[in-house]
C-alpha cells in the first residue's frame, strides 16, 4: 500500500467504493460538523471535507476533519491551491499527516470573486496538478520538493477532481493524464447528469488505459427540485443536466420531486456501477446528508465493506 | 504600454484640497497613446480643477506641463529650476513616472492623478487588454503566445480548469478562458505536444515576489 488509507484498501480489494462529503459550517460551532458526520457514518469508506468551496470563508477542512475522524469516519481532506503558497501547502499537509488524515484531493478551487470576499488576493503559486507532484514527490521520495530530506513522510492516498463536462471537451481526457502522470492514485468526477457525455469521456480514458493507472469515482448529487436543477445548469459553471433529467423531476408534483430525485441519482449509481473504468462513486449530497443512507442503500451499497489493514 | 485609468475628479479635488497652487503634470509616453495623461488630458483636468475650484470660492493657480517621459531622468530634470515654486505636483502619469519624480523633487509632494492599470494592448479603439505581468521568465513560446499567467484567472499552468465554459473564464462571461485561446493556437500551430508535457512550478522570485526587481547592463553603463 501506497498510504494508510481505508480508500485505498477498499479499491485495492477490488470493492466498488463509496464516498461522500461533509462541508464545514461557517462558524466555530462544532456540533455542526459532527451531526453530518452522523448521518454520513457508515455510509463511506472516506468522507471529504471541503475547502472554504465556493471562496464562502468556513471552518477550515483540516478542523472538519478532525471532527469527522471524531466520529469514527476517516476523512478525505481536500486542499485548494487559491489559498496557499507551496509554503503553507507543504506545512499544512505533514500537519495532516501527523494528525492522521491519510487521504487528500488536490484542487485549484474556485475563484475568490464567488464568495463574500471577492477583494481578497488569490495564491496560486502552484497549480493543482503541481501539488499532485508535490504531495508524491513527499510521500515516495521522501524529500521535499525543494530537495531537502524530510523527517518523517505523509502518506497520503493522493486524490485530484476532473470535470468531464467543461470546456473544451476534447481536452478534459488530456488533462486527466497530466494528473495521473504528475501523480494522482484516485480522482472523483464533477457531478454528472449527462450520461451520454460522460460514457465518451469514459470511452477516451480507457482508450488511453487511465482507468488502469488511476481509481475514477464518479460524483453524483441528487436533484432536490426542478427548481435546484435549473438553477445549477444555469449558474455553476461546468455543470451539465439535460433537459430530459430536469423533465423527469418537473414532471413530478412539488412534493414528490425530491423523491424522484433521489431515485433517479439511485439509477445512476447502478448504471455507472457497470461501466468499465468506474471504480466507485462519490455521493455529494450537499446539505442533504440525511438521505445518502437512502441513497447508497438503494444502490445496493451497504454495508460498507471492512477490509483489515 | 502601460495603461491607465483617470482617478474620480472628486478624489483629486480632495487630493489638491490644501494646495493654492500645483503642477499639472503629463507624460508622452504610454498613458498618451492611452488617453489618459497626454497633453491633451493636462489640459481638461486642469481646466476642470480651476472651474471647480472657483465654484467652491477658493481658486487655484496651474502650471500645466507635459513630459517626453516622467520615468527618465533627463526629462525630469528641466522642471527643476521652477518645481519648489508650487505647493505640489498632480501627475497624471504611470506609477513608475509619478514616483520617480518624487524621487528626484524631495521636497514636493507628489499626487498620482490616474490609477495606473496593466501591461496590455489597444484592442480597438477605446478598449484595452492586458497581456503580460512582467513575470520575469517568459514562457509563451510553450504556451501557443499566450500567457498563462496573464490571461487565466488563476494563472495555472496545466489548465483550462473546471470553470471553463464555452470558451469564456468562470470569473465572468466577458472574460475570454486564457486555456481555450492556448489550446486554439496550440492545435493551429500543431503544437499539441507541449500541452501533454508537466510544467515546473513556476520561479516568482523572478517576478515580483522576488522584491522589487532591477536590470543591470554593464555593456551601458
Ligand atoms: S509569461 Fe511572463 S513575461 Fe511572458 S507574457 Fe506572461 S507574464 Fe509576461
Ligand atoms: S476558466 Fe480558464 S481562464 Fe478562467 S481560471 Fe479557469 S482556466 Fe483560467
Amino acid at each position: 500500500m501506497k498510504s494508510a488509507s481505508n480508500l485505498e484498501r477498499v479499491l485495492t480489494a477490488g470493492h466498488f467504493a463509496v464516498t461522500g462529503e461533509c462541508g464545514p459550517p461557517r462558524g466555530a460551532d462544532p456540533e455542526k460538523v459532527l451531526k453530518k458526520a452522523a448521518l454520513v457514518k457508515g455510509n463511506v469508506d472516506v468522507c471529504n471535507v471541503t475547502d472554504n468551496q465556493t471562496s464562502v470563508v468556513r471552518m477550515s477542512s483540516l478542523a472538519g476533519c478532525m471532527l469527522v475522524k471524531q466520529s469514527g469516519i476517516e476523512p478525505l481532506l481536500q486542499m485548494v491551491v487559491r489559498d496557499r503558497n507551496r509554503i503553507a501547502l507543504q506545512s499544512d499537509l505533514l500537519g495532516a499527516a501527523a494528525l492522521g488524515v491519510h487521504n487528500l484531493l488536490c484542487l485549484s478551487g474556485d475563484h475568490q470573486k464567488f464568495g463574500d470576499d471577492p477583494k481578497a488576493k488569490n495564491v496560486f503559486d502552484i497549480d493543482s496538478i503541481q501539488l499532485i507532484h508535490l504531495v508524491k514527490t513527499m510521500r515516495d521520495e521522501g524529500i521535499f520538493p525543494s530537495g531537502e530530506k524530510l523527517d518523517g513522510v505523509p502518506r497520503f492516498y493522493i486524490g485530484c477532481a476532473v470535470n468531464p463536462f467543461a470546456d473544451p471537451f476534447e481536452i478534459r481526457v488530456p488533462r486527466l493524464k497530466l494528473k495521473v502522470d504528475a501523480g494522482a492514485d484516485f480522482v472523483q468526477t464533477q457531478c454528472i447528469y449527462n450520461m451520454d457525455k460522460f460514457k465518451l469521456y469514459m470511452e477516451g480514458a480507457r482508450k488511453q488505459g487511465l482507468h488502469e493507472r488511476v481509481k475514477i469515482l464518479a460524483g453524483v448529487t441528487p436533484l432536490k427540485s426542478a427548481g435546484m436543477a435549473k438553477f445549477m445548469n444555469r449558474m455553476v459553471a461546468g455543470i451539465d443536466i439535460p433537459d430530459e433529467v430536469i423533465k423527469r423531476v418537473a414532471d413530478e408534483p412539488k412534493e414528490k420531486q425530491a423523491a424522484k430525485g433521489i431515485e433517479i441519482c439511485i439509477e445512476q449509481i447502478q448504471e455507472l456501477k457497470e461501466m468499465e473504468g468506474i471504480a466507485g462513486v462519490h455521493v455529494m449530497a450537499i446539505e442533504w446528508e440525511e438521505k445518502l443512507n437512502e441513497i447508497v442503500g438503494g444502490a445496493g451499497l451497504l454495508p460498507r465493506p471492512v477490509v483489515e489493514q | 504600454m502601460i495603461t491607465g485609468t483617470p482617478k474620480p475628479i472628486e478624489e483629486i479635488l480632495e487630493m489638491i484640497e490644501p494646495y493654492d497652487n500645483i503642477i499639472v503634470a503629463g507624460c508622452f509616453g504610454c498613458v498618451t497613446v492611452c488617453r489618459v495623461g497626454g497633453d491633451k488630458e493636462v489640459q481638461v483636468l486642469s481646466s476642470t480643477l480651476r472651474l471647480a475650484r472657483e465654484a467652491s470660492g477658493r481658486k487655484i493657480e496651474i502650471k500645466e506641463i507635459c513630459l517626453e517621459r516622467q520615468c527618465d531622468p533627463e526629462y525630469l530634470e528641466p522642471m527643476r529650476p521652477y518645481v519648489e515654486d508650487y505647493q505640489a505636483v498632480l501627475s497624471i502619469a504611470c506609477g513608475a513616472g509619478i514616483q520617480f519624480m518624487a524621487e528626484k523633487f524631495m521636497k514636493t509632494p507628489l499626487l498620482p492623478g490616474i490609477n495606473t492599470g496593466f501591461l496590455g494592448v489597444t484592442e480597438r479603439q477605446g478598449e484595452w487588454a492586458e497581456r503580460c505581468q512582467g513575470c520575469g521568465d517568459c514562457v509563451l513560446h510553450l504556451t501557443g503566445g499566450i500567457c498563462p499567467v496573464t490571461r487565466c484567472a488563476k494563472s495555472i499552468f496545466h489548465g483550462p480548469c473546471g470553470g471553463s465554459v464555452n470558451g469564456t473564464c468562470e470569473v465572468a462571461k466577458d472574460i475570454k478562458c486564457g486555456w481555450q485561446l492556448i489550446i486554439d493556437r496550440l492545435k493551429s500551430l500543431d503544437q499539441m505536444e507541449n500541452y501533454g508535457k508537466l510544467k515546473p512550478y513556476k520561479g516568482w522570485d523572478a517576478s515580483r515576489d522576488g522584491g522589487p526587481r532591477r536590470i543591470l547592463r554593464e555593456d551601458m553603463i
